[in-house]
């Protein structure tokens, strides 16, 4: 048991940096999913047909695949193809991004389709245009009612964030791998992985809900909104 | 330009066209054994474990689910908090990392159980702690007067549970519950890195065996892409059909 | 008074499907007048008001605000809009926005007036309409009554030339609906020029400087509220609207 622990103790810092490329790989890609997400909801609700049509392919296809199945596709078939060498952390990013990108789309076209027609209809007859409508009526509060299905959107990542693994993304199950092929101890290296995630799995949680309660608005999105 | 050069170029660029074309054409030619002969037959293999796995995990993952989240709703305060912790560790463990625990990890402590249980297992305890969820969210939302004139009407607090609020929940946490199971048919593609040779890993093998990755990889996805579609549209099917009037779970089209 | 009205509406018609909602409406709207539309649900008066200021694009006919023509106006029907100050039966104000935000927020991105100003603005508005003490309240927080004052305000702030009423007060209860009604008396009284819709008699025969009796998609009737009871066909309308007075 002692040779377990300082087992623990000796790979503590190479385990800790994982533990920062896991939350530089989470965070990166919720950003990317964010942004990327917003503007697929924006074309699926307010584009032309073909648009529409281009967002549902793209989230069939990134709702439709495995995660490993995307990770390899991308980095053994697609990157090599654009001649690139990409490294393994960007290749990791854009997946879980692009995919967290179609989750994230269908939260928020569930909040836009959740506000009444009327917020519109008010905005453009004070003379906004569409756009700006959108930007400061439709989107302030979509986000708002985004919330409580974004806020699964984190864990989800995070647990996901682990699959980088099968390309060689130097995170925190990568490196307990590594570690446990030179000293052995896997139980306890493995379970000391697995306490990290879950640390950092209600750590974030916890962020999220003090977000939740300094953006609240009295009376203001009791109806949830999360993605189906 | 004269009108001679002009046809000639238009001649070299017709030509560089139709090489091009059969050049393809005859890649495409010499495709076919590999598709035939080696990839499909490797990927059917593989789908057929991806099927075993997924048609094992999902009765008992739901079980285990039910199992755990009575318990936490119904239960008494030491079994409640395990059943809590029950779930705070499946769901915050990395999927991947407890199919390690379970394949690379147990053996050190004398328990061996072989690469597809090892899978299987990791998928149940994962599944059923996301099903417990929506279970436990289902049974808190059956209002309390079901319980109370099930009681008046003489039925004991099991009984009351099992035929009055469980088929209310089961209703209820439905769409959870088949979201749960499409998402497992994409997790089961976790088993290949416990050897488990499904249709990832099948896809895997072929493609640095071949170096055919891109090929592999976009055959896998399409058999993933038609599996997860045939499941959605049943599933869509069943939660219309099991859709109780007046209790607006059908909204969600 | 001018010879330009500052609202004039020509042959105005919408369909939907097989159903004719408006045909071919036309009137004249001089500065200073009070119209109230009233008859009953599904009569064309709120697809009428939308399609005034082309919320609703209309089929056929035209739409002149100070005699320019505001139909097929392309991306020119926003600067209109501020123009024609609308107010609409549930209020939709803006949920995510404070009172005073919501009668800001246009000054501030479409007027693109500064920050003190414009908070200036709105609070001059919410104090014109009574309001100003619950100014840093959201639409959650306040009753019927209150919304719709507020809501009354943040069209007033864009410095319309004219005002459409939808439905003002038919969400509310009745005591509330007086101190919106006050609002609005107050206003006509000030000079402003009015469109009222509604379905409630005496609600337009209070202060309406003209009635115009709306059904099947067309006027029907038309006079002062003075002249009005003395026609022939009022009894009819009235007896139609006999069910909403009570």
């Amino acid at each position: 048991m002692s040779e377990a622990v300082s087992a623990v103790i000796t790979s503590a810092p190479y385990l800790l940096e994982g533990m920062g490329v896991t939350l530089a790989l989470v965070a990166i890609s919720l950003l990317i999913g964010f942004l990327c997400g917003i503007a697929l909801t924006l074309g699926q609700v307010y584009g032309p047909r073909f648009v529409k049509r281009l967002v549902d392919i793209y989230v069939w296809f990134f709702r439709g695949l495995p995660n490993i199945v995307l990770l390899f596709l991308f980095y053994f078939a697609l990157f090599p193809m654009t001649g690139f060498d990409v490294p393994a952390f960007a290749v990791a990013v854009v997946v879980l991004g692009l995919r967290s990108a179609a989750y994230q789309s269908q939260i928020f076209r569930g909040a836009i389709e959740s506000i009444a027609d009327g917020q519109m209809l008010a905005a453009r007859s004070l003379g906004m245009t569409r756009w700006q409508s959108i930007r400061t009526v439709i989107l302030p509060q979509a986000l708002r009612l985004s919330l409580p299905g974004w806020a699964n959107e984190y864990p989800v990542l995070l647990t996901d964030s682990a699959v980088a693994y099968v390309i060689g993304v130097a995170e925190l199950l990568t490196r307990t791998a590594q570690v446990i092929s030179k000293t052995g101890e896997p139980m306890v290296l493995y379970l000391t992985c697995a306490v990290i995630f879950i640390l950092l799995n209600y750590g974030g949680m916890m962020l999220i809900q003090r977000v939740e309660k300094k953006v609240r608005i009295p009376g203001f999105g009791n109806n949830e909104v999360t993605d189906t | 330009m004269d009108a001679a050069t002009n046809l000639t170029t238009n001649a070299t660029a017709l030509s560089g066209i139709t090489d091009f074309l059969s050049e393809t054409w005859a890649h495409i030619l010499a495709e076919i054994p590999f598709w035939q002969d080696i990839l499909l037959p490797a990927l059917w293999d593989g789908l057929i474990v991806t099927l075993q796995l997924v048609a094992l995990t999902a009765p008992f993952g739901f079980l285990l689910g039910l199992l755990v989240a009575v318990a936490r709703v119904y239960g008494v305060r030491p079994v409640r908090w395990a059943a809590q912790l029950y779930v705070i560790f499946f769901r915050g463990c990395p999927l991947l990392l407890l199919l390690f625990i379970l394949y690379f990890g147990l053996p050190s402590v004398g328990i061996v159980l072989g690469s597809f249980l090892s899978a299987l297992i990791g998928f149940i305890l994962c599944n059923s702690a996301y099903n417990s969820e929506y279970l436990r969210g289902a049974l808190q939302s059956v209002k309390g007067g079901q319980m109370t004139a099930a009681q008046a009407l003489g039925m004991t607090k099991l009984q009351a549970v099992r035929y009055i609020v469980i088929p209310q929940a089961l209703r209820k946490a439905l769409p959870g519950v088949s979201n749960e199971f499409i998402y497992l048919i994409k997790y089961s593609s976790l088993a290949y890195v416990v050897t488990v040779i499904e249709l990832t890993g099948a896809a895997k093998i072929i493609a640095s065996k071949y170096f055919a990755y891109f090929e592999a990889f976009a055959a896998v996805g399409v058999f993933y892409l038609v599996i997860v579609t045939i499941a959605t549209l049943s599933i869509n099917r069943l939660e219309k059909k099991y859709a109780i009037p007046g209790t607006g779970a059908g909204k969600g089209t | 008074m001018s010879d330009t009205p500052i609202l004039r509406v020509e042959n105005l018609s919408k369909s939907y499907g097989d159903l004719e909602v408006l045909r071919s409406v036309s009137f004249d709207v001089y500065k200073g007048e009070t119209k109230a539309f009233i008859g009953p649900s599904g009569t064309g008066k709120s697809t009428l008001l939308r399609c005034i200021n082309q919320l609703t694009v209309p089929d056929d006919g035209h739409v002149y605000l100070n005699g320019e023509e505001i139909t097929h106006s392309g991306s020119k029907i926003n600067e209109y809009r501020q123009k024609m100050g609308m107010v609409f039966q549930n209020f939709n104000l803006f949920d995510h926005l404070t009172a005073v935000r919501n009668v800001e927020i246009a000054l501030l991105k479409v007027k693109k007036m500064d920050k003190a100003a414009a908070r200036k603005k709105a609070m001059f508005e919410l104090e014109r309409v009574g309001m100003a003490d619950r100014a840093d309240y959201y639409p959650a927080q306040l009753s019927g009554g209150q919304a719709q004052r507020v809501s009354i305000a943040r069209a007033l702030a864009m410095d319309p030339d004219v005002m459409l009423f939808d439905e003002p007060t038919s969400a509310l209860d009745p005591e509330l609906k007086r101190e919106v009604l006050e609002v609005m008396r107050k206003l006509a009284a000030d000079g402003m020029t009015m469109l009222i819709v509604t379905h409630e008699m005496h609600f337009a025969t209070s202060f309406a400087s003209e009635i115009l009796f709306m059904e099947k998609g067309e006027i029907v009737e038309r006079g002062s509220p003075a002249d009005i009871p003395a026609s022939p066909s009022f009894e009819r309308t009235r007896a139609f609207m006999g069910t909403y007075e009570e």
